[in-house]
């Protein structure tokens, strides 16, 4: 006597039963929110629409397996594709973001007295075709070339030091740099307004700004080199030792050439990680809206500053050059960070 | 026969002096990165004494911010930084969960190296940008949310009522936009620590899973989720010391209520950083003290959370100490 033999599982992802439901749920979940969203709700909106669209998906989706298929199926489809939402939840932030300071920066960012003019003789009010970041542009400039120029050498040293010399120490610096990048960026500001303007009476200026920005840029940098020399591969060190070198040597030699490109990217990640720096910066550049090169002497105003003051005028025109700020410092973040990445990939190929 | 009378030579490394000036130089700069921490928490501490001896204790318990008379202390703001964080985790945290397994278990193969490059990425937008983004596009569209919440689940809970409902302003600038606003600046973290530990589950279970019959959803629930617990946890508190601290964006959505937060969907409420950013520049002595006293009490928050985190996170991941 033989049972009866159940239908075949197909087990591949993809198959006419899996699209179909698939398509069968899509189609379901659009007609329901269009029909629900024009007739019934008062959903007007696009996101509220997609929120409930995405909703309803799930729920006829796992209706659409279990009856076609089984309870298990319907569980395990249902997962997936919550999860699947999720991702791709993270990922529509990340271009909404992306893409609205695009629409909103770009008009601002066309006309050439943006990148050539101050907003010294501007006002809030005034159209888009006066005033601009030169200021703000050079700011940034000096402040992050400052910061970069403490941080890196220092940053790299300690990275060195973490694993190439290492000892008692090596655990405690590695705990204090984990826990520095963790420090927030006004706590970093408030730290060096309390040293340099309170302690030792310095005014605040681009320099004092470049500090705290140091502070926020050398965990990155340690952190990111470690793990690049980390990469580097035993043997070579080896051959170098077994071929008579010093350690200062093989350092010089052998592990920070071939760890070249993977240092230039943690160099990338650390700039890229501060260029926007907020925080930090309001307590101890001082603002001027007037071009100042001078880091050392009177206040400075770099990119994220000048957004922060643009933005809080309740004026189309002031707003609309913050969000062209903006959609500057995030190209220039976006830049640096894939070039970052192009970097890091040839390095593992 | 005996050998030539030649002494041994001797091959007990000393070091050279180039080595020993290079051994130096990396130590010291490595204890220069040590003592800025230490340095942070002297100078906080020092310049936030004369705050501190006016209040004593009382400095964490007061909610009122009046230096003027000596009463003054950062339990509203405290319960503000805390208040926002907290909605910014109930949005962080199942959203990063979610897009973590989905990029270490669901997505293409081919797609994942490009994916983990996007999360960094969107990490490394500036707190700036999400400011703009969260006060220009996100409060619009959470202003309905909040009145719909409001309306519906406030006669049962009385914390999510608000006055003055009429008017769409009353529902801007709460804590629950700053706290969502916030929520989608730390998903990126807490994805990124998640989505590390996940794909560390190990192969061989997932396969054993997978071949007594487990569907994908066994796989995550039985072998990738209990195996990435700590990672979970770690990646929330992490999350959270981002939250904690995080300045512009919550001060520019915000509107500055000196007060404990009560109803979160109500415009208006404090956090300790924007706190230190609407004042610092407007206050001297006494005042300028206590908001060094607040940033002190900022700064030892979240290195205890972010401490906290360290050791959840570092108990699912091998040795990475050098000898």
């Amino acid at each position: 006597m033989t049972a009866p033999t159940a239908r075949r599982r197909r087990t591949d992802r993809w198959n006419a039963d899996t699209v179909s439901q698939l398509v069968a749920a899509g189609v379901g979940a659009v007609s329901l929110t269009w029909v629900l969203s024009a007739r019934v709700l008062p959903i007007g909106r696009v996101a509220e629409a997609a929120l409930f669209g995405m909703v309803t998906f799930v729920v006829l989706y796992g209706v659409c397996v279990a009856s076609s298929d089984s309870w298990f199926a319907a569980r395990d489809r249902v997962a997936a594709a919550l999860f699947t939402i999720a991702g791709l939840l993270l990922f529509a932030a990340l271009v909404a973001v992306v893409s609205f300071t695009a629409v909103r920066g770009y008009q601002a960012v066309l006309h050439i007295n943006f990148w050539t003019e101050t907003t010294a003789t501007t006002g809030p009010a005034d159209p888009l075709t006066k005033g601009g970041v030169l200021a703000a542009l050079v700011g940034t400039l000096e402040q992050v070339g400052i910061a970069a120029l403490v941080s890196v050498p220092l940053g790299l040293a300690t990275a060195v030091y973490l694993n190439e010399v290492g000892g008692r120490l090596a655990r405690t610096v590695r705990t204090v740099i984990d826990a520095m990048s963790a420090v927030p960026g006004i706590v970093a500001g408030l730290f060096v307004f309390a040293v340099a303007v309170l302690t030792l009476g310095y005014s605040r200026s681009g320099l004092a700004a470049a500090i705290a920005l140091a502070i926020e840029m050398l965990p990155v940098v340690t952190r990111t080199g470690e793990v690049v020399l980390r990469l580097v591969p035993e043997p070579l060190r080896e051959a170098a030792y077994a071929l008579g070198s010093t350690q200062w040597q093989t350092v010089r030699k052998v592990v920070l050439p071939t760890a070249r490109t993977g240092l230039v990217t943690a160099v990338l990640l650390g700039v890229a990680r501060v260029i926007g720096e907020t925080a930090p910066v309001l307590l101890t550049s001082g603002f001027t809206a007037e071009l100042n090169a001078d880091p050392a002497h009177g206040p400075q105003v770099s990119l994220p500053l000048f957004i922060f003051t643009e933005v809080r005028f309740p004026l189309d025109h002031a707003i609309s050059r913050a969000f062209g700020a903006a959609l500057v410092l995030l190209t220039v973040v976006i830049v640096l960070f894939t070039a970052a990445r192009l970097l890091g990939r040839k390095k593992l190929s | 026969m005996t050998a030539a009378a030649t002494s041994r030579r001797e091959i007990a490394p000393s070091s050279t002096p180039a080595d020993k000036a290079f051994r130096g130089t990396v130590r010291g700069a490595a204890v220069l990165a040590l003592s800025v921490m230490g340095l942070i928490g002297v100078f906080l501490f020092l310049r936030a004494l004369p705050a501190l001896q006016v209040t004593g204790w009382r400095f964490l318990t007061t909610a009122e911010w009046l230096p003027g008379v000596g009463h003054f202390g950062v339990a509203a703001v405290l319960e503000g930084t805390i208040l926002i964080a907290g909605i910014a985790l109930l949005v962080a945290v199942p959203v990063g969960f979610g897009a973590s397994i989905w990029i270490a278990e669901y997505a293409p193969r081919h797609l994942r190296p490009a994916l983990v490059s996007l999360v960094d990425l969107m990490a490394a937008v500036p707190s700036i940008v999400y400011g703009l983004w969260g006060f220009f596009f996100v409060q619009p569209h959470l202003i309905p949310v909040s009145r719909w919440l409001s309306e519906n689940l406030g006669p049962a809970l009385p914390f999510l009522r608000v006055d003055n409902a009429e008017t769409d302003s009353s529902f801007a600038s709460s804590a629950f936009i700053a706290g969502c606003v916030v929520g989608v600046m730390v998903v990126p973290t807490v994805t990124s620590i998640m989505r590390e530990v996940f794909s560390q589950a190990p192969t061989g279970e997932r396969e054993a899973a997978l071949a007594l019959g487990g569907t994908q959803w066994a796989v995550v629930r039985r072998v990738v989720v209990p195996f990435g617990r700590s990672g979970i946890i770690g990646g929330s508190m992490l999350g959270l010391g981002r939250a904690l601290g995080e300045t512009v964006a919550v001060y520019l959505i915000i509107s500055p209520v000196f007060a404990v937060t009560t109803h979160p969907l109500q415009s208006g409420t404090h956090t300790i950083s924007a706190l230190i950013a609407t004042l610092s520049t407007e206050s001297s002595g006494v005042a300028l003290s206590g908001l060094l006293a607040a940033g002190l009490v900022l700064f030892l928050f979240t290195l205890l959370v972010n401490a906290g985190a360290a050791v959840v996170v570092n108990r699912s991941r091998s040795g990475q100490v050098t000898g």
